[in-house]
């Protein structure tokens, strides 16, 4: 009985060894790719072909010095701001959880404001401030003045895009890097606090680490929000990449085709944070389980 | 006994301690003395508050009424003549660099490597070098045989493998005290002898340590003294012995018959 009862078992093994498994056609997935790859390839066709677009009018204005140049304020106020935002946004950050009333209380009334009013409006605030306060001084407060500046000096377009641009971001950052310091575990920070670590040290080699991997990803978004709000600079007068178009095809009216190069642009900027930010989110995602093993699986399961 | 060094000062000293969250008072006057090399395993009900008094000790939390001295010194304060004075961060983070901490739920930095959490405090908080910090890392991790885990993240070892790294983490300040509390409680039953082997070790070494477990066995072999706790209180002591064999209040009795009774 056993051994007849034993090939017939063997085969049975074989058969239902998974890795034998076939994949049946699944001609329903299929059909969908090719309907939207024909929709996508057709819309393009008719994209490319339609002369409204200008496509040649693109071409020769994609790299047209006044452009690029306006590509460089955008790109030079994105990072200058964003920089400005993350590190004020930390501080506020850390003075928003921190014990102390005053510190909190503080923090939270930037956040409140900054949050509070509209991009545009802070930054026509902050071009028109000398009308507000003609002179800017440093002083004990009721007693006498210490230095003082006309604050015409101070506030040209680019530092008045600078301050609305960091001082908004700072209070959207300060919030994500909040979350993101809430988001540690308790015992992390009760850990670092027995070992006698400073609070400083206890938040730069522990806590702020482990926050980094819930930070990136809306900072990522904010950065690329950030990229596209610098476009509101133009009514201060700061020739962005969106004023250079702006201004050429006050020009020349082709305002499709100029709008095209800025889409463009933006776009290729937005393509390049998002691979950024992947290198950056792999890299603070070490030390989870499979994180260094995940690669090669995947390898394996698509042949 | 003869590793405790009976005529000289005790290394911990906590004379009537309170503490309460809020209305709920959790300690109601813990008076305990800890002799230096002295393995002192503080027993208890769930809720007693053997966590709380523990993370007084290191000023994890904050003391109502009373006071703790370490090595000789009153623990987050300090007299300024007639005046007592509570002690800024910077000054409490100090007195914490003395003592060793090792917790249930293991808190390893997930972020680095084994050999990386032994090291963190050595040189980031201690001063040593890179080299020797990573020396006595080594060797720690040999002691508790862990050598070849060294470049393992946390998540890539096993609770007992974790718990034991914490163990040589707290160790590698060459601590003059380690406070365990409940350190093989997140534990599955067959990880929690490699752990309790590694602490008779240290037990055996010298070290003073104090103890809240559930393990009776591990109070047993290598408590020199077991401290019952109840509603906040110290309601009984003496030699693992005495106290285990012989429990003189009925509250200690209550609690081993359940842990007698659970262990048949
Ligand atoms: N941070 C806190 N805030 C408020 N109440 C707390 C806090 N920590 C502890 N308690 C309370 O203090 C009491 C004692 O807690 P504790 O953790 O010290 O007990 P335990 O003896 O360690 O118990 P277990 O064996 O369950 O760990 C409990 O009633 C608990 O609810
Ligand atoms: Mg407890």
């Amino acid at each position: 009985m056993s051994s007849a009862a034993e090939p017939m078992h063997d085969r049975q093994a074989t058969l239902r060894d998974v890795a034998n498994a076939h994949r049946p056609f699944e001609w329903g997935r299929w059909l969908l790719w090719a309907f939207v790859l024909a929709v996508g390839a057709n819309f393009a066709w008719i994209v490319a072909w339609n002369p409204n677009f200008g496509w040649p009018v693109v071409a020769q204005w994609f790299t047209a010095e006044s452009i690029l140049r306006g590509l460089y304020v955008t790109l030079g106020l994105t990072v200058v701001a964003m920089v400005i935002g993350v590190v004020i946004g930390l501080l506020l950050a850390i003075a928003r959880l921190s014990d102390d009333r005053l510190f909190s209380g503080l923090a939270g009334l930037f956040i409140w404001f900054f949050r509070g009013t509209p991009l545009l409006v802070q930054l026509i605030f902050w071009y028109n401030l000398s009308t507000l306060f003609p002179e800017i001084s440093i002083s004990i407060p009721f007693g006498p003045t210490l230095v003082s500046w006309h604050t015409n000096d101070l506030i040209t377009p680019m530092t008045a895009a600078i301050a609305g641009l960091s001082l908004n971001e700072a209070a959207y950052m300060a919030e994500i890097i909040r979350g993101g310091l809430l988001s540690v575990d308790k015992g992390q920070s009760e850990a670092s606090d027995a070992f006698g670590m400073t609070r400083a040290r206890a938040l730069w080699r522990v806590i702020i680490p482990q926050a980094m991997r819930s930070i990136v990803p809306p900072t990522g978004n904010q950065l690329i929000s950030m990229i596209k709000a610098t476009s509101l600079v133009s009514v201060i007068a700061m020739a962005d990449l969106l004023y250079s178009v702006q201004a050429v095809y006050n020009r020349t009216f082709e305002v499709v085709p100029m709008l095209m190069v800025a889409v463009i642009w933006y776009l290729v900027i937005t393509t390049v944070l998002n691979i950024g930010q992947g290198f950056i989110e792999r890299y603070y995602a070490r030390g989870e389980r499979g994180a260094t093993e995940r690669m090669p699986v995947i390898a394996e399961a698509t042949p | 006994m003869s590793r405790i060094a009976t005529d000289t000062a005790p290394l911990v000293s906590a004379r009537n301690v309170h503490k309460s969250f809020g209305h709920n008072e959790v300690l109601k006057g813990i008076d305990l003395d800890v002799m230096p090399g002295e393995v002192v395993v503080v027993l208890g009900p769930s809720g007693s508050g053997k966590s709380t008094f523990l993370r007084c000790i290191n000023h994890l939390e904050a003391i109502n009424r009373g006071s703790i001295m370490v090595a000789g010194e009153q623990i987050g304060y300090r007299l300024n003549g007639e005046r007592l004075v509570k002690l800024s961060p910077r000054a409490i983070a100090a007195q914490r660099r003395q003592i060793g901490m090792v917790f249930q739920q293991f808190n390893l930095f997930p972020h680095m490597t084994a050999l990386e959490n032994i090291i963190e405090a050595p040189v980031g908080v201690h001063g040593h070098s890179r080299k020797e910090a990573t020396d006595y890392a080594m060797e720690l991790l040999a002691r508790i045989g862990l050598t070849e885990k060294a470049n393992a993240y946390p998540r890539q070892l096993s609770g007992g493998q974790q718990q034991r790294v914490a163990i040589a983490r707290a160790l590698a300040i060459r601590p003059k005290l380690m406070l365990f509390d409940e350190p093989t409680s997140a534990l599955d039953p067959e990880l929690v002898g490699e752990v309790l082997a590694t602490m008779r070790d240290l037990a055996g070494q010298g070290l003073t340590m104090i103890v809240v477990t559930h393990e009776i066995g591990f109070a047993r072999e290598a408590a020199d003294r077991v401290v019952f706790m109840d509603g906040g209180l110290v309601v009984e002591e003496g030699r693992p012995e005495e106290v285990l064999a012989n429990p003189s209040h009925p509250r200690t009795r209550l609690f081993l018959s359940r842990f007698i009774r659970e262990a048949a």
